[in-house]
């Protein structure tokens, strides 16, 4: 059951510092083969690229306030995931600035009846060196009343 | 080389992607690339265990290659927002064809943009996901 108290939550901000590296590799696990990403020393990140905080939110606690949500995990999925970017992507060597907070929970009536939980969290990308709004990320995540279907 | 504003009426579009058949080892290498480790998506003991026949397809997975479709259309550095919703589940085996066209035109801080809607469709007909991405597209230097 997902806490509604959690809405307004926020984590304590993190450095992520965009690598040509790590770009080229998410570049290729996403079938790209583009030279935009491949060649040179800045190359751009690619669109979904901002979902590799990952690395960089669980280097300590408190980054993430996601979890504060508890949907549940045998539940939960992901269910929509939306990137701006307010002018061209950032590029490697650039250091973003990230914070995440809880945006929202609300309930939906789901096509087969089911009442479905929705959480949303924003994350917010900010250039270390300007403190310019580079991008954000809107993450929803729904929660299920019966397990999904399963099988392939 | 990115296409033009007179060729991105709305309609426009350019060849599908087709992928697969989708492998573990393509979950696993998103995964290692994104940093989500979720076992459900490559661990088969694991994904039985929460009642799956076999591990469940990385959203984010196709999501990025639906967004390689797009990118390598209207140019990396043009993209200003992508949005992807998912439907229904994807499965190892699966082959997935991306396709998409241009929405609509519009202007924004006197820049010229484009929306394109993209599918990602299973071989079943079934639709995996569906995503909205806004591209800027420079006026032609030529």
């Amino acid at each position: 059951m997902a806490d509604e108290g959690a809405v307004g939550a926020e984590g304590v901000a993190f450095e992520m510092d965009v690598e040509a590296g790590k770009i080229r590799e998410f570049a290729r696990a996403t079938l790209s083969s583009n030279a935009a990403y491949m060649a040179g020393e800045h190359p751009v990140i690619p669109p979904t690229f901002l979902t590799t905080t990952f690395f960089w939110e669980e280097r300590a606690p408190g980054r993430n306030p996601w979890p504060l949500v508890h949907l549940d995990p045998q539940r939960g999925m992901h269910a929509e995931q939306e990137y701006v970017f307010h002018g061209p992507p950032p590029r490697a060597g650039t250091r973003l600035v990230c914070r995440s907070r809880i945006e929202g929970v609300f309930h939906k009536v789901g096509r087969r009846g089911g009442r479905l939980t929705f959480a949303v969290m924003v994350t917010e990308f900010r250039d270390a060196t300007t403190g310019a709004l580079v991008a954000e990320a809107r993450m929803t995540g729904v929660e299920t009343e019966k397990p999904p279907e399963a099988g392939p | 080389m990115s296409a033009r504003w007179e060729e991105l009426r709305p309609g426009a579009t350019v060849p599908e992607r087709r992928v697969g058949p989708l492998t573990r080892t393509d979950f696993v290498r998103y995964q290692g690339a994104s940093g989500d480790m979720n076992p459900v998506h490559h661990d088969e003991v694991f994904a039985r265990a929460a009642g799956y026949e076999a591990p469940l397809g990385v959203g984010m997975f196709h999501a990025g290659v639906m967004a390689t479709w797009a990118t390598d259309w209207l140019g990396p550095e043009n993209v200003r927002g992508f949005k992807v919703r998912w439907k229904e589940p994807v499965w190892p085996g699966d082959v997935l064809t991306i396709t998409g066209l241009v929405a609509r035109q519009t202007e924004k801080d006197g820049e010229q943009r484009v929306e394109v809607e993209i599918v990602c469709t299973r071989q079943t007909g079934g639709i995996a996901a569906q995503a909205t991405a806004v591209f800027v597209v420079p006026p032609a230097t030529s």
